[in-house]
């Protein structure tokens, strides 16, 4: 059992300000050697132009002008705290927001978020609130990681309760057909985080969170990095290419977490990152 | 004219276009889109039909137009506009037909369109272009001048008006009915490496 560490609210506000303004300019390098190697490796002329122009947009994005995308998306902040951390001056949901709100303001961010869904749908006018998950974790320190996440890609995500007996080859397809029908819409070439059983929101969250991990890492469980080498091959397949203009690289990384499930269901969750990859992480 | 034929085989466009304008452009052209357009997404769409039915004018002339489906960022101190890449194009499918009835020729957006659109497209002589999806810094660097003239309070979504300049975007939906996804994409797939249930029928 380690003491108590107190850490300021103003820290985690600022370590969210600092991460929303970076990321909306500068790819991670992960991401870029992604786009790199799908250079190298795309066989239609045209897919490699549109790369060609990725990788110009990204330089231009580094200079700090202008966001890599106008969509500068969803906040999705991971927030592991050590369970010997106590946070003191301000609430911690209060000091994310808090971060967004003033990152998006003086980077020049677009607010994307609107207060509600279906009545009025007023925009909040700086892009609060974030979408939080946060974990209790061991140890004395807190990880923060943000995500901007587009909402064109976020929309063709899809969530299906698979029966035990469609098996993995039902997995298998609903995440190819998941891939298909995006098509030009998400972005591609981008990044395909795969959530495999829990229960019906877990499903979700692992497959955001199988987003966050270094494109193309593969998984641990070798049972699983196969899955994702021949997701990979077969997502590739579909010949859809960059901007869906044809060609071998339709994505560049399937990502697969799994969980246990309950013996009647078989969770599957698809969610989908476009070619704006904007993540980065702050230990505090 | 308002479409010209450049040496490289690309075209340039400036609206108004006439429907003589839109018969030269074909799925698959690279087209440079310059002048004036206007910046509408979804709120505005939303708006914007309810203008129609309550009998009001749109914010804008349509007669020959072309909308952008855009939502720039705030502009930095010194430029015109923030990043103003393309949004996804069939989320303003419902609206679309209304707004070609006008006399709207062009659109420009990213990703495919549905089956009411690209009928309307061939009905009313208007075409569908693509812009690079996500590439909304480079897009930012052809765009000369941005006023707001509706919907202020829409924020990011308020309708503008838009000067670009060779602002390079391909043509997806004709006016005769075609698809470049379709032509684009089918020469890549490698149907032995998919299932089945994948081999038949396009990819979307």
């Amino acid at each position: 059992m380690g003491q108590v560490r107190e850490v300021d609210a103003a820290e985690i506000t600022r370590a969210v300000r600092e991460l929303c303004m970076e990321i909306n300019y500068k790819v991670p390098e992960d991401m870029a050697a992604a786009i790199r190697r799908a250079r190298e490796k795309e066989e239609s002329p045209i897919g490699r132009q549109i790369l060609d122009l990725l990788i110009r947009n990204q330089e231009l994005a580094a200079q700090g002008e202008y966001p890599y995308c106008q969509d500068t998306g969803y906040t999705v902040v991971f927030i592991d705290v050590g369970q010997d951390v106590h946070i003191v001056g301000a609430d911690l949901t209060d000091a994310i927001n808090e971060g967004v709100r003033s990152g998006y303001r003086d980077a020049y961010l677009r607010a994307s978020i609107v207060a509600d869904p279906v009545f009025e749908r007023r925009n909040t006018g700086d892009n609060t609130p974030a979408f939080i998950h946060t974990r209790i974790v061991p140890g004395d320190q807190i990880r923060i990681q943000v995500d901007a996440k587009g909402g064109g890609s976020e929309n063709k995500g899809r969530h299906a309760m698979l029966k035990p007996s469609d098996g993995l080859e039902g997995v298998k397809s609903f995440v190819l057909r998941t891939v298909a029908e995006a098509g030009p819409d998400a972005c591609p070439p981008g990044i395909i985080g795969v959530g495999i059983g829990g229960n019906f929101e877990y499903a979700a969250i692992l497959a955001k969170r199988a987003l966050m991990r270094k494109v193309g890492q593969p998984h641990p469980d070798p049972r699983v990095a196969e899955l994702e080498a021949e997701l990979f091959e077969k997502c590739n397949a579909l010949g859809i290419g960059p901007q869906s203009l044809g060609g071998t690289q339709t994505v560049l990384a399937v990502h697969v977490e799994t969980m246990a499930t309950h013996i009647a269901s078989l969770p599957v969750a698809v969610n989908i990152e476009c070619h704006a990859h904007r993540t980065g992480t702050r230990v505090i | 004219m308002s479409v010209e034929l450049l040496p490289d085989g690309r075209k340039r466009i400036r609206a108004p276009l006439s429907d003589e304008d839109v018969r030269q452009l074909q799925a698959g052209d690279v087209v440079l889109v310059s002048g004036v357009v206007y910046a509408a997404r979804d709120a505005a769409h939303k708006r914007m039909i309810e203008l129609l039915d309550a009998g009001e004018p749109l914010p804008f002339d349509p007669a020959g137009q072309i909308v952008y489906y855009v939502g720039p960022t705030p502009e930095k101190p010194g430029h015109v506009i923030g990043s103003a890449g393309p949004t996804t194009a069939s989320r303003m499918d419902r609206y679309t037909p209304r707004l070609l009835e006008l006399g709207v020729k062009g659109m420009i957006g990213k990703g495919g369109r549905g089956p009411t659109v690209r009928e309307a497209l061939k009905r009313h002589t208007a075409v569908y272009m693509a812009a690079l999806g996500g590439g909304g810094a480079l897009a930012a660097l052809q765009i000369r001048a941005q006023r707001v003239i509706a919907f202020e309070d829409l924020g990011p979504e308020a309708v503008r008006e838009l000067e670009v300049e060779d602002l390079p975007v391909w043509v997806v939906n004709d006016c005769e009915g075609r698809d470049f996804y379709e032509q684009a994409v089918a020469p890549w797939r490698k149907e032995e490496l998919l299932p089945e249930e994948f081999r038949l029928g396009a990819p979307r």
